[in-house]
Formats: structure tokens, C-alpha cells, sequence
């Protein structure tokens, strides 16, 4: 297809390697796979906000056709331990800085004496069909007495609140403080000082393809082979081998085509420990595949914050002080821990210096469903609060919201530069690269320049039509460890194969690692062969989460080629009588520098390097052209954006229109520019569909109002506007390729640049939007004389 | 997600589908599309003991335009609708209104007998046959019934037919010469049920309004028709004011409920906005057939 | 009656013959049964598209349809568009305007289209941005698919 272009293929739009097999409907998800002798798990799952479990009988369950296998939630407590080792640990470096209180409730795999949110399993089926399963868990006879439903989080965190976790004796289960100046002195002194209240909504990653997972045990072997709709392979069988008692060698896990996770598979489901115990247990085959109501009520909501925060600035519009004091609601359980509050800390200030800053988090318990990371992982929480409050103190000072950006803005010359606030990963915060003013001024130019717009405003006021012009600019760090693994070898066709631990979900990593690989080795790219997301080919991975792979497992990559190039050139010094220092690679072969008809392939060294006695490889050396590297990043490297949008409301609905979105996006350099497009641009739809469409809702009662795609709503092409995404690549000098990370950053700014947007074109009214979603009833209510 | 069990029955002709019908009890259900049925079934929501499925009986299905009505057959296809010439001239309503039933994919399946017995208050075609006066043709092993639009919507999901009876056609009046009409709708999303959609026909001679015709689907338990602001437009000539107090009188005689999508008081301010809407469309329309 | 009955459908021109439960929906028949899990299931109530086939020619959701309804009906599916090694155009433009992703909404994207494209002559972008609302896509953000769909619209086979 492709000959290796004397520029290397990082860089270019290469196709990808992915599309034939999913266009052609060869693709294999965890729901396509048929396993002899397989039964269908099905889940029973709570239908109360909060009760204590007082019986649960399958008598009549077990006497449904089909049905072969039962089990409730408190025989499996006492066989296997809760998920406890997920939590993301607290480096030292943050907690020396950060002051913090954390006491995280542990999650049996079912509920067992209390159901803490309606859709949390207290027991699971297996039959001959899900058909035949669903009837069985109808047939369950479960007996609960109701407790009193947490459900504010407000509420939950006040005295005399109903609690949780009776063990714990609080449902504020974790406080984080931070601060860098002298805050309070700052705010005293400020001339300007402006308060709000923010709330971000809850919604979700909503894969199109629901989480699944299937399992076959081998008794002869004992041995475990699993299969998950997962982004973290090689999680899922560190915990499974923990609460199996099994070797992690004996368990194989792998994740098929994944139809999309945007960390909503982001960690380790009680589903995903269950499904391979059922296996063994009951010595057949086990799938489980999620169906959409089941998903909605019980994989990872997201964001579901309450912020209060205080900004002081001068009459230029330079902020002095800021402080933000917010509450996450947190769900029945805290599966990632508090890294994605302290993620929304570590993101307030932005591309902005400010002096004096101080945040403070509360982690709260409700009886909702568990929310963890989904793309933005708290950034998209803490860029409403900075981005609505630079537009409000544009507003107070009477100035343009680009203005007062601008003046804030930490400007080229001033990288690396240190926040003064650590990472989660316990080093001090340092932007390593990038120039922010420039990327603002190109997104105002890009949508059309502030005054024409103001301009077209004013007189379209005039129509009784209402524009709005909205602003949003942030940071992102990307690329985060601890660590990742890469494998890589030259088998014995000459090829390189590398597996690493990366886990796709739709980003197109086959095609990006072939790409990295391919310009190390420069071979063509059809000389790759990429193993992704099986635990056989790599013996530690981390994931792909938070915008990481590109970052660390092409580093990773990087790394194993070096040490086997090494070994390459040794050998092929050997065959070729050369010195190692005249040897070059090029395109599949190693020659002698200028002089390129003396050559050896890769296959031909392969078989040098090869044990035994044909081994032609230098004395002394190992047999075999292989290495594993583990790259450990030393810390995350900053991508950054700046979006504008234009939007419409119509007076008599209330209805928000988009009629442009623009985002800069900065990622440093782009292995595969075409791929970066399609990840901000669908990052970015999700993040209007956040501000417009999605919002996961309960009643007072702990019940879910929204648990279907009538209800929950996911944006079409009809919502979706015109979109431009412009590519800045300022490289990071913290790795190698010069790669920054960009999976979540489109969903980050667009709730707030509509929100800004929105307030903007209802200025004539004095209405601040700083609740999302954004309601086309709010909207239309703005028009009201207020009563 | 998956269907409870049920007991399945596909007659071919009519009256083997009703004779199933008064035999089956009150648990049988008639399957036409199945786009409502069918996901109340994966839900579990519908327990039917059995499913009398009637996509084979011939006679139900087809567009007969008989002048001064076009009589549609109640299996008859919302996608059979949308590309009916007959149906675009004579019933334009219920032609502009069908676009706004969810998606190509479904109207493939979705049947106006089965969106008109199923009641949903959002759907359109309901508040089509509701503006139009339209004629239900009901049958049972028992005879015929006729039932005007007036009196076949009760409530949520609820009409005046039997258990043992079937709706099998619904008759249409042609839209009379000199008359425009138009279909006004909003949603969350394209392809949407309605929050509110409006439903709007006006005659005009000479410029006054001779007939007007008023009904909205998504404003109350059961699409709503609205006498009092047809009489507003009743002999006036849709100036502005006239259209405003007929607005007005929607919005006020709107039952809406509250939901996770709008609250009632929002959708009443909607009620108005889709009435004005749709009337200025119409009365343009009638002005351009006149 | 709710005992198993055969059900024979010809699937992309192939005669298929299997047993169903009459509570089956068409979207399991054609995956479980058959053997076809190029068509996908991401609702089973007929918001997402993705299991939408061609039922007698004309797009239809596969979850909202029984398989003992469609006994002697031919249904087309995400697995037929090929010819042999070479991709249907509209399979072709999907890639050339990275109209995918994950590849899970793709083969109800696909077949929407297609039925799209014939049902309604010279598409406006708008007309296919309503009409592709049919399916939803988390991936990709959409614009792939609109210019995939257009191109093929502007100069494909009807
Ligand atoms: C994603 C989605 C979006 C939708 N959006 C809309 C929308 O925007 N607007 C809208 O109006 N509809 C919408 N629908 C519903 C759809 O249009 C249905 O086709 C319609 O409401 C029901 O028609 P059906 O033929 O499918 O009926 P079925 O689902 O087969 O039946 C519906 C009910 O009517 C009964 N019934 C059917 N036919 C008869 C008959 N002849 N006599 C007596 N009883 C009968 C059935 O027993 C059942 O109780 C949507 C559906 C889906 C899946
Ligand atoms: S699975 Fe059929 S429409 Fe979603
Ligand atoms: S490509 Fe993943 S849902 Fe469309």
C-alpha cells in the first residue's frame, strides 16, 4: 500500500488498518463471540435508591426453563474480596502538598447486605440464552426494607444526613485543600471581587457499544481466558489473579473490538471479577453483554459538581486571587478514587497565572451510581468555573472577554513554567510548551474577529435575533504514568512485532504504532504487525486512560527498538564483516552506508540471531531479537486549547443553535494529523452534547429518570454543527517524538464556550448561565420580564 | 432487554385476525409496526399473553382517495405516507406531519393504525386526525364502529376501542380548495417525539377565514383540538392580532406535563410558539391555494 | 405456541433457515442464530440505529422486528455489500473520510445510507444530517460520515 516515504510516516494521514475488517462487519466485539457450550449471564439489579437486603430466594428463578445457575451477592462476598486495589495511590509529592482526608468505601462485587443505587446487582443468573436469564432473574424473589435515599449532595454532607457507608460515619468520605500565595489577603485586598455559584451536571461516556465481558475456564490447565469490553487489560487480570488466588500467568485477558469507551472502560467493573469466577465455578463458558438500560444505570456516570468561587482582580482585569470551593458527588462508591476531584483542582488556573489560589474539595456519597473518569476527567467541571468567571469579570470591567483573557495569559517566554501546585502524579505542575495567546488570537480569527461579530450582533439585535459569541481556552495535562510496556521483536519472517499496552477503543492505535514503529525501524509500514489488548503478548500494561497511549506507549516503543536495534546492528555487523558505526537500516534491510548493495534483511539477521547451531550472532551475545521497555513518563506534558463558538437563540423557543465551532487544539507534534482530527471532533461533540443534550437526572427518591436513549440523549448528525478544528504542533521536549496527549481534549470546553455563548447573546437580558446542561427552558424564560 | 414470552399468530386474512382477536382475552395484543410495541416488550413493559401480528392481512394496508376523503388503511406504512402524491394533494397535513415521525428506518415499519391506536400524546399523527375530525374504522367480530377523532381519544395511550376491537382504516377529509395547512414541531432532537407540535388548517374566502382546524400533539394526555381558538379565526382575516389571541388561547386551554425534557409551563410557551408558527404557514398556504 | 418455529429468510441473497422462539427479535436471529454479527445491537429499543438491516429493500431497525416476522423476507445486511475482496464505494468513502471509528455504529450507518440515498433523490447536507440522525455515532463527531454519505449521493449508483 504504502512504500516508506523518505520523510517516515509519522506525520502523514496514513489509513487505517482498522477500518476493512469493521467495514466489512468482520469486527469482533465481546458480544459476537460464541464460546462452546457458553451460558448467558444476566444480572439482577436494585430497583431502590437505598435498602437493606433482607432476603433473596431462587427457588422459583432456578425452576425457569434454562436456567442453570444462581448466586447472590452475600455467598459471593464471603468467596471473594472487594474491589480494593483500584485506587489510585496518593505519590508522595502530592501528599506532602495537598492537605487531605480519605477514607474510601470498599465495593463488594454485589451487594450483599444493602444496595446503595437503583441498578446495583444483588445477584446474577446463568441460563441457555439471555432471553431464558431475564426470565430468571424476573422470577428472583428478593425482599428489601427501604432506607431514606441520599440523593442530595448537599444534603449528604450536612449532620444529621441518612449514611452510606455506616462504617465510614460520614458521607463526605474525602477533603483536599490546596493553596499557593496567600489567598485570603489577596481576595481582602483586591479592588474587584465577584462570587459565584456553579454547577456542572452529570452525563456520561455512553459508548455505543455497552461494557460485556466473557469468560472460559480451562480445568486441565486452570487456566482463565477472559474476555472485556475493557481499556485496561492488563488491570482487569491484576485484580482478577488477586481475588482468585491465581497466578497472573494463568489468566489471559483480552479486549476484542471495543465499539468505544471514552473511560467509561476505563477501570475494573465488578462484572469483570464476576463473569471469569462463574466460569470456574460452574465449569462452562459465561457471557455477560450489558444491555443499554443496564448500562445507563450501572457503568460510571461522570463530572456532578457544585462549585462556590471568588475571584478578585484589578480594573485592567488581572485576577489577584481566585478560590474554589466544591463539592463532587460522587455516587454509592468512588471506584478511581479522588483523582478526578484533585484533576479539577489541578486544571482551575488554566493557561493563566494567578498568584494567589486556593482549592478546596469535598468527595461526597450518594445513593447514585458510581461516577468515575470520562473524557475531561474533572477538567471539564474546573474549566466552567475559570471560563464563566473570565466572562464575568469582562462583564463587570465593561471589557471583552478576549481581553481579559489575554491579560491573564501565561505567555510564550515565560516556558517551562512552574503552576506552583502539584500534579496527581506528585510532581510540581510545569507547562512545558506552547503559546497560548496565539492560540486564542487564531480562534477569534478563525470565527470571524470579535468586532465584525459584535458588529453582526448589534444588528441583529436589532432583528429581534439573538448572537452570541463564546469563549473557552484551557490546559490538559496528558500523557500521565505511572508507567507503560511496549514488547518488541523481529520474528522470524523479518517482521516487527510489537505489542504494547495500550488498549483501543476506536482511536486507530494499530494504525498509529504501526506508524511510530515503521519510521523506527524504517521498514514499510506493512512490516508491522501491532498486538494490542492481550495480556499474553506484554507482561505489564497500564491502559489506555487519560489521554496516555500515543505518549507513553509510543516511548515505550521507542524504547524496546532501541535495544533491539542494537542487537540488529550487532549481528548484521557480524554478517556483513562491518563496523557497527558504518551499518544503517533502511527500508527492511541493514547496509553499509553508501553502499547499498551491501545488505543484509531483517529476516536474514532474525536467523543469525536465532539459538542453536545455525547461530551466527557475535560471540558472547544473547540469542534472539527481543525487549520489553517500560516507559515512565516524568510527568504529564500540557496540551491546551482555545475554542469560539457563535451561537442563535430563538426568542419564542428558547432553542440554542450553533452555528460554528471553532477549537485551536495544541497536541505537539501529530503522529497521524487525519486521527487527531477525528479524536478532537468527536471529543467536541460530546462536549455539546454535555452542554445541550445529555444530562442523567434523578428524582428525590434516588430513581433514574433518564434510563433510556429516548431519555438520555446522545447528539445526532442533525444536532452537530460545522466544526473546524485548527492544529497547533508546538513539540514537547519531554519526549522523544515530541507527542502530547489529545484523546479528551475536544470534550472539555464546549459546555462553557456555550454557556459563555448563550450569556452572551442574552447580555441585553442580564441572564449568566452557570448551570449545565444548558435548558432551552432557561433559555426561553430569560425573555420573561422577571415577575 | 429482551421480550417476556408471549404466544405468537399471524392471520392472513381480517376476519381471522379478528376472530383471533375476540377469542385471544384482554392480554393479547395486535402487533402492526411493532415501533411502539416492540420496545415496550424488550422493556418488559408489555406482557402479552399473545401477539396477533397483522402485517399479513392484505386489506388493511393502502392509500384509496375518494374524493372528498382519502381512506388509509391502518397498516398502512409512515414511510408509504411520505412518498404518496395522493396523500401529499389531498391530505397535505398529515403528509408535512408524517417528517416529523421519528426516522426513515422507522417509518419503514411504524403504520398510521398503529401511531393513531396507540395514543401517544406526543405522536403527530394523532393530532392530525384530531385537527382533521378524521373517522375511525373500527371492527370487532361484533360489526363496524365509526368514531370521529372527538370521541376516540380518551387519554394516555388510551382510545375508545374495545379489547376485541381493531382499528381498520382511518378516513381523512380532503382538504377543501382554498385552504393551506402546515404541521409546526419542535423536539429535543431531530426525529423526536414532539414536546409541542401544532397542527394547523385554514380556508380562506376572500381572505376571511371560512374554516379553521386547531389541534397539537405533546400539550396533554391526548392530542387536543382548539375550538376556542378556531373561533377566534373564524372570519377574520389572520392578521396579527387575531393570530396572537388564537395563540394565546392555545397556550391557555394546553395541558402539559412536566418531564426531564420541559417543564409544563415551558411547553405551554412552546404550545404558542408552534401555533404561531403554523398558522402563519397555513395562512400563507391558504392565500397561495385561494 | 411460544414452542420454537422454523424461520427461512434469504440473507444477502443466501436462503437461511433456523429456529426461533417467536419472542426472538430479528437483530438475535441474524447474530446468534445465524452467524451474522456484522449487524449491531446498542439499545434494543430503536433509538440507535446500529442494527439497522434492509428488510425487502428498505432500511429497518433489526431489534424492533421478530425473527418469525420476517420468515420469508429478504433482509440485507452490513455482510453483503461487498463484492468478494472489493468494498462497496460507500464502504470505500466511509474510509477515505475516516467516517469511523470504533466501527460499531458503521454497519447501521452503512445500510441507513444507502436506503437514504435511494429514498430520496439529490440530498442536501441538511437533508443528510436529518436523515443520518437514524443512527448514532459517539466517535466520531459526524462529519465523516456526512461527506462519506454526500459523496456517495452526488456521484453514487442508485
Ligand atoms: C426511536 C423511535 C422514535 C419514534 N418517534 C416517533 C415520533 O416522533 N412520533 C410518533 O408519532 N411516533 C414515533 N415513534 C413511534 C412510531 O412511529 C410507531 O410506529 C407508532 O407510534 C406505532 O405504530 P406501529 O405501527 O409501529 O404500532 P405497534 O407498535 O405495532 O403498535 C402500537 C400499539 O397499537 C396497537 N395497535 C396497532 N395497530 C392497531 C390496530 N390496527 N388496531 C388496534 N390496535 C392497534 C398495538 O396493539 C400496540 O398497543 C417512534 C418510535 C421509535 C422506535
Ligand atoms: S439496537 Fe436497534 S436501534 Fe439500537
Ligand atoms: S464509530 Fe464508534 S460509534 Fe460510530
Amino acid at each position: 500500500m504504502t512504500a516508506p516515504s523518505p520523510d517516515g510516516y509519522i506525520g502523514r494521514s496514513v489509513p487505517r488498518r482498522e477500518d476493512r475488517r469493521l467495514l466489512l462487519g468482520d469486527g469482533s466485539y465481546v458480544a459476537d463471540l460464541v464460546l462452546p457450550g457458553m451460558v448467558h449471564a444476566a444480572f439482577a439489579r436494585s430497583q431502590l435508591a437505598h435498602a437493606r437486603i433482607v432476603s433473596v430466594d431462587f427457588a422459583r428463578a432456578m425452576d425457569e426453563p434454562g436456567a442453570a445457575f444462581a448466586l447472590g451477592g452475600a455467598e459471593l462476598a464471603g468467596e471473594m474480596p472487594p474491589i480494593g486495589g483500584m485506587q489510585v495511590t496518593a505519590p508522595k509529592g502530592w501528599a506532602d502538598r495537598v492537605d487531605h482526608r480519605i477514607t474510601l468505601p470498599p465495593q463488594n462485587l454485589m451487594a450483599s447486605d444493602r444496595v446503595r443505587y437503583v441498578g446495583e446487582a444483588f445477584a446474577v443468573v446463568c441460563a441457555d440464552s439471555r432471553y431464558a436469564a431475564e426470565d430468571a432473574v424476573e422470577a428472583i424473589d428478593a425482599e428489601f426494607e427501604p432506607l431514606a435515599a441520599v440523593v442530595d449532595p448537599e444534603a449528604a454532607a450536612s449532620p444529621g444526613a441518612e449514611i452510606v457507608h455506616p462504617d465510614i460515619g460520614t458521607n463526605a468520605v474525602a477533603e483536599l485543600y490546596v493553596e499557593k500565595g496567600d489567598v485570603a489577603a489577596a481576595m481582602a485586598a483586591a479592588p474587584h471581587r465577584v462570587r459565584r455559584r456553579f454547577r456542572h451536571h452529570r452525563y456520561a461516556a455512553m459508548p455505543l457499544e455497552c461494557r460485556g465481558v466473557a469468560a472460559e475456564y480451562d480445568r486441565r490447565t486452570d487456566s482463565l481466558t477472559v474476555w472485556s469490553s475493557t481499556q485496561v487489560v492488563h488491570w482487569v487480570r491484576k485484580e482478577l489473579a488477586f481475588a482468585l488466588g491465581m497466578a497472573e500467568e494463568k489468566i489471559r485477558v483480552l479486549a476484542p473490538d471495543v465499539g468505544g469507551g471514552f473511560g467509561g472502560k476505563g477501570h475494573v467493573y465488578p462484572e469483570d471479577l464476576i463473569i471469569p469466577y462463574l466460569a470456574r465455578r460452574i465449569g462452562r463458558p459465561v457471557r455477560w453483554v450489558e444491555d443499554r438500560h443496564e448500562h445507563i444505570l450501572n457503568a460510571a456516570h461522570s463530572r456532578d459538581n457544585i462549585h462556590d468561587a471568588e475571584i478578585g482582580f484589578d480594573d485592567t482585569g488581572r485576577i489577584l486571587a481566585f478560590r474554589d470551593d466544591f463539592i463532587v458527588d460522587s455516587g454509592a462508591y468512588s471506584p478511581v478514587g479522588a483523582g478526578v476531584a484533585y484533576n479539577t483542582t489541578a486544571h482551575l488556573l488554566g493557561p493563566y497565572h494567578v498568584d494567589n489560589f486556593a482549592g478546596g474539595t469535598a468527595v461526597v456519597v450518594t445513593n447514585k451510581t458510581p461516577n468515575a473518569p470520562y473524557r475531561g476527567a474533572g477538567r471539564p467541571e474546573a474549566v466552567q468555573v475559570t471560563e464563566r468567571l473570565m466572562d464575568i469579570v469582562a462583564d463587570t470591567l465593561g471589557m471583552e472577554p478576549a481581553e481579559v483573557r489575554l491579560r491573564n495569559m501565561i505567555g510564550p517566554e515565560r516556558m517551562p513554567y512552574e503552576v506552583g501546585l502539584p500534579y496527581r502524579d506528585g510532581v510540581p505542575m510545569t507547562y512545558d510548551s506552547g503559546d497560548y495567546p496565539a492560540s486564542l488570537r487564531r480562534a477569534i480569527e478563525e470565527i470571524g474577529g470579535v468586532e465584525a461579530f459584535r458588529e453582526r450582533q448589534d444588528k441583529a439585535r436589532a432583528e429581534g435575533r439573538y448572537l452570541g459569541l463564546g469563549l473557552g481556552c484551557y490546559t490538559e495535562g496528558t500523557g500521565v504514568g505511572p508507567f507503560e510496556g511496549a514488547t518488541v521483536k523481529v520474528d522470524a519472517s523479518g517482521k516487527i512485532v510489537v505489542s504494547t499496552g495500550a488498549c483501543p477503543i476506536g482511536q486507530g492505535h494499530e494504525t498509529v504504532f504501526a506508524q511510530v514503529t515503521a519510521d523506527a525501524w524504517k521498514v514499510p509500514i506493512e512490516d508491522v504487525v501491532v498486538l494490542l489488548a492481550d495480556t499474553s503478548t506484554l507482561t505489564m500494561g497500564y491502559g489506555s486512560i487519560a489521554s496516555r497511549s500515543t505518549v507513553t506507549s509510543s516511548a515505550a516503543i521507542g524504547d524496546a527498538s532501541d535495544k533491539v536495534k542494537a542487537k540488529v546492528l550487532a549481528v548484521a555487523a557480524a554478517l556483513l564483516e562491518a563496523s557497527e558505526a558504518d551499518l544503517e537500516l533502511r527500508d527492511g534491510k541493514v547496509a553499509v552506508k553508501g553502499v547499498p548493495e551491501m545488505s543484509v534483511t531483517l529476516r536474514e539477521v532474525a536467523a543469525a540471531a536465532a539459538p542453536g547451531w545455525l547461530s551466527r550472532r557475535p560471540e558472547g551475545s544473547e540469542a534472539g531479537l527481543e525487549a520489553t521497555s517500560y516507559y515512565e513518563p516524568p510527568t504529564v506534558t500540557w496540551a491546551y486549547a482555545s475554542n469560539a463558538a457563535i451561537v442563535e437563540v430563538e426568542p419564542d423557543t428558547g432553542r440554542v443553535l450553533v452555528e460554528r465551532y471553532v477549537e485551536v487544539h495544541d497536541a505537539g507534534r501529530l503522529v497521524n494529523p487525519g486521527l487527531a482530527d477525528g479524536q478532537v471532533k468527536g471529543g467536541l461533540v460530546q462536549g455539546l452534547g454535555g452542554a445541550l443534550y445529555e444530562s442523567i437526572e434523578y428524582d428525590e427518591a434516588g430513581q433514574l429518570l433518564t434510563g433510556s436513549f429516548a431519555d438520555y440523549l446522545l447528539p445526532t448528525a442533525a444536532e452537530t454543527p460545522p466544526i473546524e478544528v485548527v492544529h497547533m504542533e508546538t513539540p514537547t521536549p519531554l519526549n522523544p517524538l515530541g507527542v502530547k496527549g489529545l484523546g479528551e481534549g475536544g470534550a472539555i470546553a464546549p459546555p462553557v464556550v456555550i454557556a459563555n455563548a448563550v450569556t452572551d447573546a442574552l447580555k441585553p437580558f442580564g441572564v449568566e448561565f452557570n448551570t449545565l446542561p444548558i435548558r432551552w427552558q432557561d433559555v426561553r424564560a430569560a425573555f420573561d420580564p422577571a415577575e | 432487554m429482551k421480550p417476556p414470552r408471549f404466544d405468537y399468530r399471524a392471520p392472513q386474512g381480517l376476519d381471522e385476525a379478528l376472530d383471533l382477536l375476540a377469542d385471544s382475552g384482554p392480554d393479547a395484543r395486535i402487533l402492526a409496526g411493532g415501533q411502539s410495541l416492540v420496545p415496550a416488550l424488550n422493556f418488559r413493559l408489555a406482557r402479552p399473553s399473545v401477539l396477533i401480528d397483522i402485517n399479513g392481512v392484505a386489506e388493511l394496508a393502502g392509500i384509496d382517495d375518494q374524493g372528498d376523503r382519502v381512506v388509509i388503511g391502518a397498516m398502512t406504512r409512515q414511510r408509504e405516507i411520505e412518498v404518496s402524491e395522493d396523500v401529499a394533494r389531498a391530505v397535505p397535513l398529515l403528509h408535512e406531519a408524517t417528517r416529523y415521525v421519528a426516522h426513515l428506518p422507522i417509518r419503514t415499519r411504524g403504520t398510521v393504525g398503529g401511531s393513531i391506536a396507540n395514543a401517544d400524546p406526543a405522536a403527530e399523527d394523532p393530532a392530525v386526525a384530531a385537527a382533521l375530525d378524521a373517522t375511525m374504522v373500527c371492527r370487532s367480530r361484533r360489526g363496524e364502529r365509526r368514531i370521529a377523532a372527538g370521541g376516540f381519544f380518551v387519554d394516555v395511550l388510551t382510545t375508545a376501542l374495545e379489547p376485541d376491537e381493531m382499528l381498520v382504516a382511518v378516513e381523512f377529509p380532503r382538504i377543501p380548495s382554498g385552504a393551506g395547512a402546515a404541521f409546526a414541531e419542535i423536539s429535543r432532537r431531530d426525529g423526536d417525539f414532539a414536546l409541542a407540535g401544532v397542527a394547523a388548517q385554514i380556508a380562506l374566502t376572500n381572505g376571511r377565514v371560512t374554516d379553521a382546524r386547531i389541534a397539537a400533539c405533546g400539550l396533554g394526555p391526548a392530542p387536543l383540538r382548539f375550538r376556542n381558538a378556531e373561533e377566534i379565526l373564524l372570519d377574520s382575516a389572520c392578521e396579527t392580532e387575531a393570530i396572537e389571541a388564537a395563540c394565546d388561547a392555545v397556550a391557555a386551554s394546553s395541558d402539559p406535563h412536566d418531564d426531564v425534557h420541559a417543564s409544563a409551563a415551558y411547553r405551554r410557551q412552546l404550545a404558542a410558539a408552534m401555533a404561531r408558527r403554523a398558522l402563519n404557514a397555513a395562512h400563507t398556504r391558504a392565500g397561495v391555494a385561494a | 405456541m411460544t414452542a420454537k418455529r422454523s424461520v427461512t429468510v434469504t440473507v444477502n441473497g443466501e436462503a437461511r433457515t433456523g429456529e426461533a422462539e417467536p419472542r426472538m427479535l430479528l437483530s438475535d436471529f441474524l447474530r446468534e442464530t445465524l452467524g451474522l454479527t456484522g449487524t449491531h445491537v446498542g439499545c434494543e429499543h430503536g433509538i440507535c440505529g446500529a442494527c439497522t438491516v434492509h428488510v425487502d429493500g428498505e432500511a429497518a431497525r433489526s431489534c424492533l422486528m421478530l425473527a418469525v416476522q420476517a420468515d420469508g423476507a429478504e433482509i440485507d445486511t452490513v455482510e453483503g455489500l461487498a463484492d468478494g475482496e472489493t468494498l462497496h464505494r460507500l464502504q470505500q468513502l466511509f474510509s477515505k473520510h475516516r467516517a469511523l471509528q470504533c466501527g460499531f455504529c458503521t454497519p447501521g450507518m452503512l445500510m441507513t445510507a444507502l436506503d437514504l440515498v435511494r429514498h430520496r433523490p439529490n440530498l442536501t447536507e441538511a437533508e443528510i444530517r436529518s436523515g443520518m440522525a437514524a443512527v448514532l455515532c459517539r466517535c466520531t463527531g459526524y462529519e465523516g460520515i456526512v461527506h462519506a454519505v454526500a459523496e456517495y449521493a452526488s456521484g453514487g449508483e442508485r
